[in-house]
């Protein structure tokens, strides 16, 4: 038996499961700013409206 | 005494002290952090790098396993790293709950998903090493069904923390889950002395040695090493974010996010 597709697999799973850990929360962090920022401006047009 | 020489008499606060009070406060450690983070994914993308080279293609094969040993490099760090990981989380965990510091409360559950994904790795990698090497994929044995209750007690965790809207309520709830978890730890290390396991016992120990030759030690210790600062890095980056979230409508984030135009 082959051993070369075992060693690809689980070469290939380890990459894909710890890049994906690493990269989720770069996207968390984006959708996180897009939601303070989103604040920021509903306060500061609030703010604007009610002098 | 003036008072300049009662000031120089003044008992000054250990560095360290002075550092882990800082690192309590989330803009100082959001700050102190970002700093971090790159250089530690470079030491772990540095150190990867040379044991993948040192394992995938200096090493020479094993004369019993063949090339299938070489699974070792990505398997064994991974289950070393579900077991550190855990035992960090439950460490922090019962810090977070005695002393109540949010920063260290935030660490712990960040740590969850990373050791999840290292478990998995050791299972998985583990797993397709044993098809060749045992001739089946997956056996009820006492090391691979503590590793796969680890898995549970992270995925646990994580569920826990996420099913209650208040993060500090929640965070309480998953440490005390994590904390009741690391009765796990000893079983998983002790399971090949305990029982008659399929699973090989330890070909290293920290007293004792190693029965590897160093042309394959090295590398995995390397490896072992790298795996280390991935998870600084990535514990790190996640702790930043979920300060983010549950800070968001403070000042603090606000200068940061104007300051950070990404």
């Amino acid at each position: 038996m082959s051993h070369t597709p075992f060693i690809w697999a689980a070469y290939s799973i380890g990459t894909v499961v710890l890049l994906w850990c690493a990269l989720a929360p770069l996207s968390r962090k984006k959708s996180a700013i897009r939601d303070i920022r989103r604040i920021i401006q509903t306060e500061e047009r609030s703010n604007d409206s009610n002098p | 005494m003036t008072t300049e020489t009662a000031i120089q008499n003044k008992p000054r606060k250990n560095a360290l002290v002075m550092f882990i009070h800082k690192m309590g406060s989330p803009p100082w450690f959001y700050n102190f952090s970002g700093k971090l983070v790159p250089w530690l994914w470079a030491v772990f993308c540095s150190l990867a790098a040379w044991a993948l080279y040192l394992g995938l293609f200096k090493a020479p094969a094993d004369y019993l396993q063949g090339e299938s040993f070489r699974i070792m490099y990505i398997h064994v760090p991974s289950a070393w790293m579900s077991m550190m990981i855990y035992t960090s989380m439950a460490i922090m965990g019962f810090i977070a709950l005695v002393w109540r510091i949010r920063i260290v409360e935030v660490l712990a559950m960040s740590s969850a998903p990373v050791g999840a994904a290292f478990t998995f790795v050791a299972l998985a990698s583990g797993s397709l090493w044993g098809r060749p090497t045992w001739g089946t994929y997956w056996v009820w044995d006492a090391r691979l069904t503590s590793e796969l209750v680890l898995l549970f007690l992270y995925l646990g965790v994580i569920g826990l923390y996420n099913a209650i809207d208040e993060p500090r309520k929640a965070a309480r709830a998953a440490c005390l889950l994590a904390i009741v978890g690391a009765v796990n730890l000893p079983i998983i290390h002790y399971s090949v002395k305990w029982w008659n396991t399929l699973h090989q016992g330890s070909s290293i120990s920290v007293t004792g040695g190693s029965n590897i030759d160093p042309s394959m030690l090295w590398p995995l210790l390397i490896m072992a090493l790298a795996v280390k600062f991935y998870y600084g890095a990535n514990l790190l980056t996640r702790a930043r974010v979920r300060l983010l979230e549950q800070d968001k409508r403070k000042a603090w984030v606000r200068k940061v996010i104007g300051e950070d135009k990404s």
